[in-house]
């Protein structure tokens, strides 16, 4: 792609912001544990995409499920970056972005709006996730909200664990879940 | 149906093709606004296209549309003669005879409107015949017969 034509899509992004056609906008945002992708509607952060995951069928899968208007805009994600940089120096502990539920329907969606409330620093177990969401025999239903939340690390599923203690799983690797969990524990006590 | 792909992979894939057509149709000075409409124009249609099969056709029908309207908004006008010899070297079917000099451009602008876009289309954008119909809104008989015309004249023009 040569360098105008690199410029004129860069106007081109812009104009459709003001337009009010970024439907789904994203962009890549660096962590410690490797690229993010961010993406998020009208009314908020939509969708994260761990290290480990394909950004192209993420995207893909946006497209089919939310609008197939999605265009890569780093300037609509610049929160979401700001709250995730401070968020991994351990220098924020509750996030203060909007957030768009849409991905999420019945059961998931309660499981993962009592996710989003637990506390920095703090775990809980899936039993008392199914619990919280009304619902206390649905302890693996529980578990698959968790691993197929759209929006990790703001709404905290890492700080969910099986009753045992045991780490359970991650959508983004159980190396990446036991970190996330060290950090919190150490900045939680200063 | 199949799903239409992220609207993102319409720009990478195919926003220098739109710029190229673009340039050779209204000149390097009104491509970026005109690539600025046929994109917005795009992007608001998108959810509703029903056939995702030939994007870039589609894309580049819109990008032929809007320089339509450029011409008819602003009169023509002579282009910059450097857009044409980039055209034509990077055509499939260089057109043969005279050697690309300063007339070759002015002669393509002073085609009518109809054989103008049919010459731009196959040579600019290296669309097969049936697309340009679909650009022109003709059949496909119809594109041929205005690309011949077209070339016909050029060559005279140009002998």
């Amino acid at each position: 792609m040569t360098t105008k034509t690199a410029r004129a899509i860069d106007r081109f992004r812009e104009a459709a912001a003001a337009e009010g056609l970024l439907d789904v906008a994203y962009a890549s945002a660096d962590s410690p544990f490797g690229p993010l992708l961010l993406a998020a509607t009208p009314r908020g952060l939509v969708r994260i995409g761990l290290p480990n995951q394909d950004s192209e069928a993420l995207l893909e899968e946006l497209a089919a499920k939310v609008s197939p208007r999605v265009l890569e805009a780093p300037a609509q994600l610049d929160q979401a970056r700001r709250e995730l940089d401070r968020y991994f120096a351990g220098g924020l502990r509750q996030f203060e972005l909007p957030l768009d539920w849409s991905l999420s329907h019945g059961f998931r969606l309660r499981v993962l709006e009592g996710i989003a409330t637990i506390p920095y620093g703090e775990t809980r177990t899936y039993t008392e996730v199914a619990t919280g969401a009304g619902n206390p025999r649905a302890v693996r239903a529980a578990g698959s909200a968790c691993g197929s939340n759209p929006i990790p690390l703001v709404v905290p599923c890492h700080r969910v664990l099986r009753q045992s203690g045991a780490l359970g799983g991650y959508a983004g690797g159980l190396e990446m879940k036991e970190s996330l969990l060290e950090l919190e524990a150490e900045r939680a006590q200063t | 149906m199949r799903t239409l792909p992220p609207f993102q992979t319409l720009l990478d894939r195919y926003a220098d093709d739109v710029l190229g057509l673009l340039r050779g149709a209204v000149g390097r000075a009104d491509a970026e606004d005109a690539f600025q409409e046929t994109f917005l124009a795009a992007l608001r249609a998108y959810p509703r296209l029903q056939d995702g099969r030939n994007l870039r056709g589609w894309l580049l029908t819109i990008a032929h549309r809007k320089a339509i309207d450029h011409h008819r908004a602003r009169g023509r006008r002579p282009l910059p003669v450097a857009e044409v010899e980039a055209v034509i070297e990077a055509s499939a079917e260089p057109l043969d005879g005279p050697g690309l000099d300063d007339g070759l451009w002015e002669a393509v602008a002073a085609l009518p409107p109809k054989q103008r876009a049919a010459v731009t289309l196959r040579f600019g954008s290296d669309l097969p015949h049936a697309e340009i119909a679909a650009a022109l809104g003709c059949s496909p008989e119809a594109a041929r017969r205005s690309l011949h015309e077209g070339l016909t004249k050029l060559r005279k023009e140009l002998a």
